[in-house]
């Protein structure tokens, strides 16, 4: 890949207009990853990196039985048998976290064993209702932490994608938001360094990594300073949780998105006194809670994000 | 209530030392505890001044659980379900920042001042 493009500005609005002016010439241009690459002549677009979906799952909140759901467990699963039904069967599964409501291990087991029905990987990452044991998180990194670093955190990659889970919910200070605290940061700064601007990144963690609503403290107090180490890549993911609705946002070559939850609504920001759980008529709660499909496509520097409710 | 003579006389005699004991405040004997009330994402009173030696009661009224975490860890209360409560008793001076650990946007402020002093009312 050449480094004309890693300075991070990405590619400009000239560039892309001066590309597609080539198209007449049948000879076509996508972009991957911020770099324009021709694909040949038209008609003879080849891959060159196969495209493959991974799904986004979030706040289970097993053990939750408030009237906002008195059956968070049932929710979940019925939210693992769409899955299981899905005609493409997805790589993997990745979970941004408020697995258990009150960090039991009954909670732990059965968010689990409903999971794994699935019958695919999962990668984990904690919410705040994850860590309140009465060890701070030593359950949660017993079951889901394995092979990871510090409080959690990990990297891997599949497909060509480099795909980071972090910990904002570890270490919170009164009257803040999450937080990803320096050691964390280290470790993002170094996993990062080396890598091509071309290769797709997925970041994914509990609490949204760019302030939604300071108010509610939905946002992470030094979420800028990762946001600010992957501006330099050409597709960036950003992949959150713990507000249960769907917000989106594109910045550059970012684009952010928070999933809904398998077990209850919250409010939209600032419509309510607070963010508690949120009360919806009975034959509507399956409408407010989902998953997310997230497919790398061939040629598109964008990653196709695709929410689907449990029902409708 | 009626008072036979015999027993009038006693409670005359003894009523004016029990007030002559009891504080010059007219507080109810209940004065060395205090309740606060989490509900709403929110700690109600979130500024409470209380003397040493009070005990401070949290009761989570909310439909989420919320905890009570001293900033100064002086006080780190269990996961708080619905109706959940925690105590905790305030035996030194001083100004407690608490917050809670889910949802640290929460906060509260405990005051405790010192035991010895009059009884006047705060």
């Amino acid at each position: 890949m050449t480094s004309s493009n890693d300075h991070g500005e990405g590619l400009s609005r000239r560039k892309v207009l001066e590309c597609m002016t080539w198209a007449g010439t049948g000879v076509l241009w996508t972009v991957a990853g911020g770099v324009p690459k021709s694909l040949g002549l038209v008609g003879e677009a080849n891959a060159q990196t196969a495209g493959f979906t991974f799904l986004q799952i979030s706040d289970s909140h097993v053990g939750f039985d408030k009237p906002a759901n008195p059956n968070a467990l049932g929710t979940l699963e019925e939210a693992v048998n769409k899955i299981k039904a899905e005609k493409t069967k997805p790589a993997f599964l990745i979970h941004t976290g408020d697995i258990a409501h009150l960090s039991k291990p009954s909670e732990f087991d059965d968010a689990e064993r409903v999971i794994s029905q699935a019958k695919l990987d999962v990668h984990y990452v904690p919410g705040e209702h994850d860590v309140i044991d009465e060890d701070t998180g030593k359950l949660y990194m017993e079951r889901f932490g394995k092979g990871t670093k510090g409080q959690g955190w990990y990297s891997f990659d599949a497909n060509g994608v480099h795909f980071v889970g972090l910990v904002n919910v570890m270490d919170l200070k009164g009257g803040g938001m999450g937080n990803l605290g320096n050691e964390q940061l280290a470790w993002l700064e170094n996993d990062l360094k080396g890598r091509s601007a071309s290769t797709p990144i997925v970041l994914f963690a509990h609490i949204p990594l760019w302030v939604v609503y300071k108010e509610w403290g939905w946002g992470t107090e030094d979420g800028e300073r990762a946001l600010g180490m992957i501006k330099r890549f050409g597709s960036v993911t950003v992949l959150n949780g713990h507000i249960h609705q769907i917000i989106q946002k594109v910045e550059g070559n970012v684009a952010f998105h928070t999933a809904r939850s398998t077990a209850f609504l919250q409010p939209a920001p600032g419509t309510a006194p607070s963010p508690g759980p949120l009360k919806v008529e009975d034959a509507k709660l399956r409408t407010v809670l989902g998953t997310a499909s997230i497919s790398v496509v061939p040629g598109n520097q964008r990653l196709a994000i695709v929410d689907t409710p449990l029902v409708g | 209530m009626k008072l036979t003579l015999p027993r009038a006389a006693l409670a005359a005699a003894v009523l004016p030392l029990l007030l002559w004991a009891a504080p010059a405040a007219a507080e109810p004997a209940a004065a060395n505890t205090m309740d606060v009330k989490i509900d709403n994402f929110t700690f109600a009173p979130q500024r409470i001044t209380v003397k040493a030696g009070t005990t401070v009661t949290w009761t989570n009224e909310d439909d989420i659980p919320h905890t009570v975490v001293a900033n100064q860890k002086a006080f780190k209360s269990k996961v708080l379900d619905t109706d959940d409560k925690y105590t905790f008793t305030f035996t030194t001076a001083g100004t407690y920042d608490y917050f809670c650990s889910l949802h640290p946007h929460m906060t509260g402020t405990v005051v405790v001042e010192p035991a010895t002093g009059g009884g006047a009312a705060p």
